[in-house]
């Protein structure tokens, strides 16, 4: 059966046609190979696929591991605290220890709780999240799966977390969750909008949905220093500002955590979760993060390029890990600094601020696109031009939303 | 042909399931596992575009639009009561799903099947998007006008009604009664 | 301009992380059982019988079983059996001595009532805080011999309650033994004139009137 279905699920890593491959930059796909061989022939399509999933489950699986502890460590240092550091050496079998507990913690379920949906909820949300890892471009050589439509594919394994958040808050049977769910939904829809507005500029100019192509059409260096990377465009810093601030709102992240502010709101829709399925809905969004950092650096930072023509001996997957890693850091950073915005506040930026200025973003990547089509003078007028577009509706929209909302002043009961 | 069995067969049940289910929302959220399967007979096809276009649109949008539309209607948690069958009913049920069989079965008969094509073509975002753009623009515009007038009748009718009830209902205590639509009847929410 | 705050608030915390590493005193964690801060000295919990004597604790305590703190206690958590016999106590005077004397921390609720209505100076509040027990029916109901802590103790942990307390009860102990002495001289007195005039009128009996300003143990009879 040869329908094209098929080569969908069949595509093997992208052995793209890459000049002098080094062996480290081979390492990973050698060591796949060598173990499929073990394998009898026909068991080998199996255990490519099942190798690709395993290595994606452990790389990741750990990553969310440390990244909990990393966060907590750094949340500590950055508000002058210590972190978690009993666990083992420095605190790092914190998360070892968390699992443990969330294991074995009672599963409690309302009794009027919908049995099925209340299962289903974190199941899906989990496996939704780690279904967006799939086309992320890893390495030159490594991504799980090629699709053409990767960047639709990643945000159509997004779009079911709205699904199970909707499931979580409805069959709890507490009015509370469900309100909570129903916030957190209109949280997610209002920043998808701005979201899948800045990926639409890098769709437009690159001319494919493809992210390994995406990554390859910022390949290349002026001079061999500054890479040609999207964020390195005036259109392109706005969009990585702009998608930086939708992907803290649609993974829930601090100053947009209101969907689960654990203080005011007990967990929000999560409150009738504990044991195990908080865990997974936790993990799930720490996936989430970890994959919309990953688009992010795919979409905006050159994926795995280097950043300079003298550091490309350093295998690309070391790259794309290395700025994943600074891109979550940030938004740790983020998390520690900024104050959880209201849910006013937060429906505000998004509409007022975020959507109008991502659709000027995207006239401005057109006429950047044009502008360098045109090439000669307009390639070098376009920079000012470009910049005046970005920053300009920025400072009128800022104003004006921030209009009337001066410092408040506290009255006090006489 | 297995596969393409498998979906239909997946798409069928589903939408019969929905269809039977007295629960509305569990019947949406099979509704949503019906619009997976189209979704997964485009992507057999080898439009992977529209299919992934269908997942983030139906699984990601539509589905939270009827879930909402069931929440915020009345009697949403009740199960739709089953009314005895009349013979208006039969004959309007035969009618619309006569007509509805009807169209589908002129558009079947009327399109010519290509044997075997073997592979797609190889189609990337440029040419979807000109064709979109030039051929396709007056629907694309149609569409558009029909979003923004659906748009702009949920703002005028979620704003006329609560000023309706400002004006009309001085009680305060009333107007709450009024805004909320009848929640206070069932106690599981 | 919109963001200037946020990148305001970026550099605070940037500061806060380097310096973090760089000062240590900015840091405001105590590493608790390694680190402890010093406890404040009218800090009070669960009360402690005050022993003279650390080498017999059970030989020196003060307490003599009146029971007053027992009948006070509000929870009702101290339980005393009195001695059927007497001993001697630190002063060598022979006292009732409690049997049994049992305080139930986990109803305990350290009101301090025990040690207000204590007229012998012989319960005192404690600053334990580090109670957590496996078994709250056994480990939580502290014994006579748990209970007992030295004066030495009372002193380290409240210097200045203990120093009043000990000037007080020296005090009483010089007033009660000049007042046995002069007890002692006016019976001797009184006999000496009981013998010596026979036949004249009895005398006032003013050597055992009680003196007004101090609750203090009854003299030896």
């Amino acid at each position: 059966m040869t329908s094209p279905a098929l080569s969908l699920f069949n595509a093997p890593f992208a052995a793209l046609a890459i000049p002098g491959p080094t062996f480290l930059e081979r390492a990973p796909l050698e060591l796949r190979d060598w173990f499929v061989h073990l394998f009898p022939a026909p068991a080998q399509w199996l255990v490519h696929h099942l190798i690709t999933i395993v290595a994606v489950l452990a790389v990741f699986g750990l990553f969310f591991a440390f990244l909990t502890i990393a966060e907590r460590k750094l949340l500590g240092r950055l508000q002058n605290r210590l972190g978690p550091n009993r666990t083992g050496p420095f605190g790092f079998m914190q998360p070892f220890a968390d699992a443990i507990k969330a294991l074995t913690k009672e599963d409690v379920v309302p009794a009027a709780a919908d049995k099925l949906l209340h299962f289903l909820a974190p199941v899906i949300v989990c496996s939704f999240a780690l279904m967006t890892f799939a086309v992320l471009p890893f390495g030159r050589h490594l991504i799980p799966l090629e699709l053409d439509a990767a960047v639709l594919y990643f945000f159509a394994a997004g779009a079911a977390t709205e699904l199970a958040i909707f499931m979580a808050g409805w069959s709890s049977r507490n009015k509370y969750s469900l309100l909570a769910a129903m916030r957190a939904l209109a949280q997610l829809i209002s920043y998808e909008l701005p979201l899948l507005l800045t990926v639409v500029p890098v769709v437009m100019l690159t001319g494919t949905l493809s992210t390994q192509n995406i990554v390859l059409a910022q390949g290349g260096w002026w001079h061999g220093v500054i890479p040609h990377w999207h964020v390195f465009t005036p259109w392109g810093f706005a969009g990585f500002l702009i998608f930086l601030v939708a992907a803290l709102a649609e993974t829930n992240r601090s100053p947009f955590d209101s969907p689960e502010a654990e203080s005011e709101l007990i967990a929000g829709h999560l409150t009738e979760y504990s044991g195990f399925k908080y865990a997974l809905f936790f993990m799930a969004e720490y996936f989430g993060m970890t994959a919309l950092c990953g688009l992010g650096v795919t979409l905006f930072l050159g994926g795995w390029q280097a950043p300079s023509v003298y550091l490309q001996f350093i295998p690309s997957y070391v790259w794309f890990g290395l700025k994943l890693i600074a891109m979550i850091l940030l938004l740790i950073w983020i998390r520690g600094t900024l104050l959880r915005l209201r849910i006013d506040q937060l429906m505000r930026l998004s509409w007022k601020l975020l959507v109008p200025l991502a659709l000027i973003n995207l006239l401005n990547a057109a006429f950047w696109f044009q502008a360098g089509e045109l090439g000669g003078a307009f390639a070098i007028a376009r920079w000012p031009v470009s910049i005046g577009l970005a920053v300009l509706p920025f400072i009128a929209f800022g104003r004006r939303l921030g209009r009337g909302l001066g410092p408040r002043t506290y009255r006090y009961a006489p | 042909m297995l596969s393409l069995s498998l979906i239909a067969a997946l798409i069928l049940t589903s939408a019969a399931v929905a269809l039977s289910l007295r629960n509305l929302i569990h019947s949406a959220l099979v509704l949503i596992v019906t619009w997976l399967g189209v979704s997964a007979f485009y992507l057999w096809a080898g439009a992977e575009f529209v299919g992934f276009a269908q997942i983030l649109l139906y699984v990601g949008a539509i589905s939270m639009v009827v879930l909402f539309a069931v929440l915020l209607t009345r009697r949403s948690m009740d199960e739709a009561r089953v009314q005895p069958s009349s013979l208006r009913r039969v004959i309007a049920a035969v009618l619309a799903g006569g007509a509805l069989a009807g169209v589908l079965a002129g558009a079947v008969l009327s399109t010519r099947f290509l044997p075997g094509a073997g592979r797609p073509p190889e189609i990337n975002v440029r040419q979807i998007g000109l064709q979109l753009m030039g051929p396709h623009a007056a629907s694309l515009l149609l569409v558009g006008v029909l979003l923004t007038v659906a748009l702009i009748g949920a703002t005028v009718i979620a704003s006329s009604f609560e000023r309706d009830d400002v004006s009309s209902d001085p009680d305060p205590r009333a107007r709450s009664r009024g805004r909320l639509p009848s929640n206070s009847g069932d106690s599981h929410v | 301009m919109l963001g200037s705050g946020i990148l305001k608030g970026l550099a605070v915390t940037a500061k806060n992380f380097v310096g973090s590493y760089r000062s240590p005193e900015r840091m405001v964690t105590v590493e608790y059982p390694e680190q402890r801060l010093p406890i404040p000295e009218a800090y009070r919990n669960f009360p402690f019988l005050v022993t003279e004597n650390a080498e017999d604790p059970m030989g020196t305590l003060r307490c003599v079983a009146c029971q007053i703190c027992e009948k006070e206690c509000p929870p009702q958590c101290i339980y005393i059996e009195k001695s059927k016999d007497k001993k001697p106590d630190a002063t060598g005077k022979m006292q009732i001595y409690p049997a049994v004397f049992e305080i139930d921390t986990s109803v305990c609720m350290s009101c301090q009532i025990c040690v207000e209505v204590c007229p012998f100076d012989a319960i005192k509040m404690d600053q334990v805080f580090e109670i957590a027990a496996g078994d709250r029916f056994t480990d939580l109901l502290l014994k006579r011999e748990q209970l007992a802590k030295p004066n030495s103790y009372f002193h380290q942990i409240r210097p200045t309650e203990a120093e009043e307390v000990d000037t007080r009860l020296a005090a009483e102990r010089k007033a009660a033994e000049e007042k046995a002495k002069a007890a002692a001289a006016a019976a001797a007195a009184k006999a000496a004139a009981a013998k010596a005039a026979a036949t004249a009128a009895p005398t006032t009996k003013t050597a055992d009137a009680p003196s007004a300003d101090a609750p203090k143990p009854p003299p030896a009879a």
